[in-house]
């Protein structure tokens, strides 16, 4: 594994993911431990930690937690964010199937910091395994005397609840999450004001991702201290990268922060598929802009590398495109869909997304015109900071990342009518 | 639905009380799972049943694309189209599933055995192509296994 664990730190067994398993090594004692804090000790222990979202964003948990008022007299919730629907992503899938407890166990700690009665998971509704896993857990929790109205024997009482998506990449945001946990379309709403101010049901609400909160159990048990003796002090820990595409060894591996992308790449996924060369990568989902081969050389893997290169850590969802792929047949299937995932409710977005999905149809199709390449990028710049959510910005700087870099195969299709590549997506053909 | 209600009622223990609408996703799903659709008296039963406007429930129903109001195949054929699995094949099986099955993507064959789909991330990008055969994930699939899959499906 690159780099040090603090997640996929067991050997993965028939009965790893149960109770007793989680018990005997080591589970549940961060949270007899956050029983004995006060709320205020665990926020400040979460803010010292650096913990950066995982989701997608990089925002400090802690400065989330932080804006919850405790004792304002209201109800509080907690959600998680369990909706991986970002192309390219499938580690929070890891943690659900292999790892449920560590999840419930930092839920848990997270409720008892924000004095949160209720919590609830949100899941795609796509997910099978994954559900049947949390829920198993969820009952072996409650049995085992975790949730409920004494948690541990504790005055804490705390509940949980799985919600299934229904197919809507949307409700991946976190506001349209919560539009759905209230039984709505998945619209996501303007800020301010803040979720953490006015969530779900108009009450202050923390939405995290899985494997953020993931990371909750192991600050508390272990100090946070020791959990920024990993990774890069501005990043500190590790990010569980699902790694696809043309690569020899795809799969989930957590990635300490600073360890070197070449190394990553080359040496623990084991290269390009049958040993092509790398033309480019998309490092974080397919809403992070791409880097090219050259690009990623000198590169680390944490918050600063990517960014100071133009791109950014996103869901670590990584993408790995071979030489000879097309991007103007990759950018269609990203842009066909975005176009199938927007929610209607913006008119840059609703618009924007077909108008760009018309384009790059007619470009594939052999009718593209000379100004079309302008026109993705005029569509792109419309969109970006003009619509609720950020699927109308990620879209957009998608496209805009892709036509910088590869430009040439746009206008080579544009004037032949045909691929420069030979419309290949796949790297090795049948 | 009716006969759903005493489930409803075990869930409602764990939700937070004065919230009942965060349990329409939830009753839909299973009201889904039990009719194989949802018909219009379930949209009647579920609003009184939670108090929730008729109108939010047919918004949720015609917003999701897992929801149907409309009966499908047995075997619901989705294989995913989004870029890890278009690189890793998608296309060519998606092309192969319809020309076997004998129907478009998004039609029904007329003996109702199977549905053909295509669908956005999976999150199995690891294990493309992916192919979602009602509730269950086949990964790292090929035209061979889907093509010994499909003659399984009866």
């Amino acid at each position: 594994m690159p780099g040090r664990q603090l997640i996929m730190n067991f050997p993965v067994t028939a009965t790893s993911h149960t109770l007793a398993d989680y018990v005997a090594r080591g589970g549940y004692q961060a949270l007899a431990k956050a029983l004995a804090m006060t709320p205020q000790d665990i926020t400040r222990e979460v803010v010292a930690s650096g913990l950066l979202g995982h989701g997608g964003a990089a925002f400090p948990v802690g400065r989330k937690w932080g804006v919850v008022k405790l004792d304002d007299g209201q109800p509080h919730f907690l959600c998680t964010n369990a909706d991986e629907g970002e192309p390219g992503t499938f580690k929070d899938r890891w943690i659900l199937e292999h790892a449920p407890h560590l999840l419930l166990e930092s839920m848990l700690i997270a409720a008892r910091a924000l004095q949160v009665r209720n919590c609830f998971v949100y899941m795609r509704g796509e997910f099978d395994l994954p559900y049947r896993r949390l829920a198993a857990a969820i009952e072996e929790a409650y049995a085992g005397g975790y949730f409920g109205e004494k948690v541990c024997g504790s005055d804490f009482a705390c509940d949980i609840v799985i919600i299934r998506g229904a197919g809507s990449y949307v409700c991946g945001e976190a506001s349209g999450l919560l539009s759905s946990v209230e039984g709505k379309r998945g619209y996501p709403r303007n800020r301010p004001p803040r979720l953490t101010v006015k969530g779900l049901f108009q009450r202050p609400t923390v939405v995290n991702n899985v494997e953020t909160l993931s990371n909750v159990a192991g600050i508390i048990r272990d100090g946070a201290e020791a959990f920024k003796q990993l990774g890069k002090p501005k990043c500190p820990g590790t990010q569980l990268v699902s790694i696809s595409g043309h690569i020899e060894k795809p799969g989930v591996y957590e990635v300490e922060y600073g360890y070197p992308l070449q190394k990553f790449l080359f040496d623990d996924c084991g290269g390009i598929t049958g040993g092509k060369k790398l033309k480019c990568i998309i490092p974080g989902g397919i809403s992070t802009k791409v880097l090219t081969a050259a690009e990623c050389e000198p590169l680390t893997y944490d918050k600063e590398s990517l960014e100071k290169a133009g791109s950014s850590l996103g869901s670590g969802g990584m993408i790995v495109i071979a030489e000879d792929t097309c991007m103007v047949r990759l950018l269609q299937v990203m842009l066909r869909f975005y176009h199938h995932e927007s929610c209607g409710q913006c008119t840059p977005c609703r618009e924007g997304m077909g108008w760009m999905h018309k384009i790059i149809d007619r470009i594939v199709a052999g009718d593209g015109r000379r100004e079309d390449i302008d026109r993705l990028y005029a569509i792109s710049a419309l969109n970006d900071g003009t619509t609720i959510c950020g699927m109308g910005d990620a879209a957009g700087y998608a496209t805009v990342g892709i036509l910088n870099k590869y430009r040439d195969e746009f206008e080579y299709f544009i004037e032949h009518k045909r691929s420069k590549l030979g419309g290949n997506l796949e790297a090795v053909h049948a | 639905m009716k006969h759903l209600i005493p489930e409803f009622e075990q869930w409602k223990k764990r939700f937070p009380p004065g919230f009942e609408s965060s349990l329409v996703m939830p009753c839909v799903r299973r009201i889904q799972e039990d009719r194989g659709f949802v018909a219009s008296e379930d949209i009647d039963g579920l609003s009184t049943y939670l108090g929730v406007p008729r109108i939010q429930i047919e918004e949720v129903l015609s917003y999701y694309t897992q929801f149907r109001r409309a009966p499908i195949g047995r075997w619901h054929i989705q294989t995913c189209r989004n870029v890890t699995c278009s690189m890793r094949s998608a296309e060519r099986l998606i092309d192969h599933i319809a020309k076997k099955v004998g129907v478009a993507v998004g039609e029904t064959t007329p003996d109702g055995r199977f549905t053909v789909s295509t669908a956005e991330c999976l999150g199995s990008c690891g294990t493309a192509p992916v192919v979602m055969v009602n509730d269950t994930y086949h990964e790292n699939m090929s035209i061979e296994k889907i093509d010994r899959l499909l003659d399984e499906l009866k």
